[in-house]
């Protein structure tokens, strides 16, 4: 199959407006992915389905994950005069990346046998709302994993055919795989309570005042 | 029984042929040995539970083979498997549904407190925050010996119940309620996430 950056020429080339990078994985998988962008996205995975040296037809798994914001430092070598010598100083810059939502697409060929190519989207921001556009007009089977990341993540999949919750009902309003979720605080019993288990049922025990002291220790409401 | 006639006398009697009996007896003779499961599986321990029911283990020695699929004609819920939040409320009306007198047998990890999906996000921890358990079998997913043994002690459990008096079976209470609130869908959980009626949880020693 061809590399990477070969499919990101063609694909580029074929789909006119269209704006591809790689995302390289530097862990042991190697398993760089195409960031693509979301206007040209469904053209794009068409072009991968039906080209005919790649031939994607067999969309095997969509995920969502969830970047919260966070900086990057980086380090880098400046020539710069000190005490009239020219000299090389590291200088390390902090850059702000802010969070986003992604879903990734594991493509495989069942024509060819070849795969896995990963292909990702990525959300404006983390908002309530985040938009992407739907790959099950190219994918069906990604119908019900689309729908699965809309009800953990939150993204909405605009050309979805059946965009409803899957895993939980209809009229939860959180998305539990979010990092800023907060589940429900339905401590009851724990035989062996323990971190934070075991400070969040410290909030549940009866105050004791005579020898705990004067303040009572009340629960809280989670979602206050 | 022995209030009424003595022990060695009764077996003495038996012996030459005469049987003596009372009617608590004889129907929770009846009752013991043809409890009728609900048919209904949840998660693992529902295969555990279809290997009860097959011919290694079979059930139908205890006469708990009638599978039944609707919970009119039930007079055991075994709850066979993790208990999603979602689930929960079809599983309190099929309880609902099933006449009185009626048994429930909370089967492995899951169904007792969550099990190793406790702090799920869509996890009930345990089905006694809503119904009434007899008993617990402890186990992930607890082998079919397990079920059986839990089956025994249900038996037992009808064998001593009585009919009359004060401490007289809880199904023969007309102010024992026989119906639990449905748990609705709430925005982040179950409301309410346990009814206080029904779930006493143990009290923390703490030092």
């Amino acid at each position: 199959m061809e590399s990477l950056e070969q499919i990101k020429t063609r694909a580029e080339a074929a789909v006119p407006g269209a704006k591809i990078d790689v995302v390289p994985n530097p862990g042991p998988a190697q398993q760089s992915s195409l960031l693509i962008d979301n206007e040209h996205a469904p053209a794009v995975a068409r072009f991968l389905r039906i080209d005919p040296a790649l031939r994607l037809d067999f969309c095997s798994n969509v995920t969502g994950v969830d970047w919260l914001d966070r900086t990057v430092k980086k380090t880098t070598k400046v020539k710069k005069l000190v005490d009239g010598e020219e000299k090389e100083v590291a200088e390390t810059s902090e850059e702000r990346i802010p969070g986003y939502l992604e879903a990734v697409y594991h493509l495989y060929s069942m024509t060819h046998k070849h795969g896995a190519v990963v292909i990702r989207m990525r959300t404006a921001d983390r908002a309530e709302g985040a938009r992407l556009p739907s790959l099950t007009p190219v994918w069906r089977s990604a119908e019900l994993q689309e729908r699965e990341i809309f009800d953990l993540y939150g993204i909405r999949f605009e050309g979805h055919p059946d965009l409803r919750r899957i895993l939980m009902w209809d009229e939860f309003v959180d998305h539990p795989m979010r990092k800023d979720y907060r589940e429900p605080d339905d401590y009851e019993y724990e035989p062996t309570p323990h971190d934070d288990v075991l400070e969040r049922a410290k909030q549940h025990y009866a105050p004791r005042p005579q020898l705990d002291g004067a303040e009572p220790i009340t629960a809280t409401d989670s979602h206050g | 029984m022995s209030e009424q006639i003595d022990e060695a006398l009764r077996r003495e009697l038996q012996r030459q042929g005469v049987w003596v009996t009372s009617m608590q007896e004889l129907y929770n003779w009846g009752r013991k040995n043809s409890i009728w499961p609900l048919q209904f599986g949840l998660a693992c321990c529902a295969i555990e539970m279809i290997a009860t029911a097959a011919s290694r283990y079979d059930i139908a020695r205890f006469g708990g083979e009638v599978f039944r699929p609707s919970p009119r004609q039930a007079d055991l819920m075994i709850v066979a498997g993790t208990v999603t939040k979602k689930m929960a409320p079809q599983i309190v009306r099929l309880y609902n549904q099933m006449p009185d007198p009626k048994y429930v047998i909370s089967m492995g990890a899951c169904a007792i407190s969550g099990g190793p999906f406790k702090e799920g996000y869509n996890v009930l921890k345990g089905i006694d925050r809503y119904i009434p358990v007899d008993v617990y079998i402890p186990g992930c997913p607890p082998r079919p010996e397990a079920l059986l043994h839990a089956f025994m002690e249900l038996q037992r459990k009808i064998d001593s119940q009585k009919l009359t008096g004060a401490d007289k079976a809880e199904h023969l209470d007309p102010a024992e309620p026989s119906e639990f609130p449905v748990p609705a869908f709430g925005k982040h959980d179950l409301e309410p996430p346990a009814n206080r009626d029904v779930f006493h949880p143990p009290n923390i020693e703490r030092t």
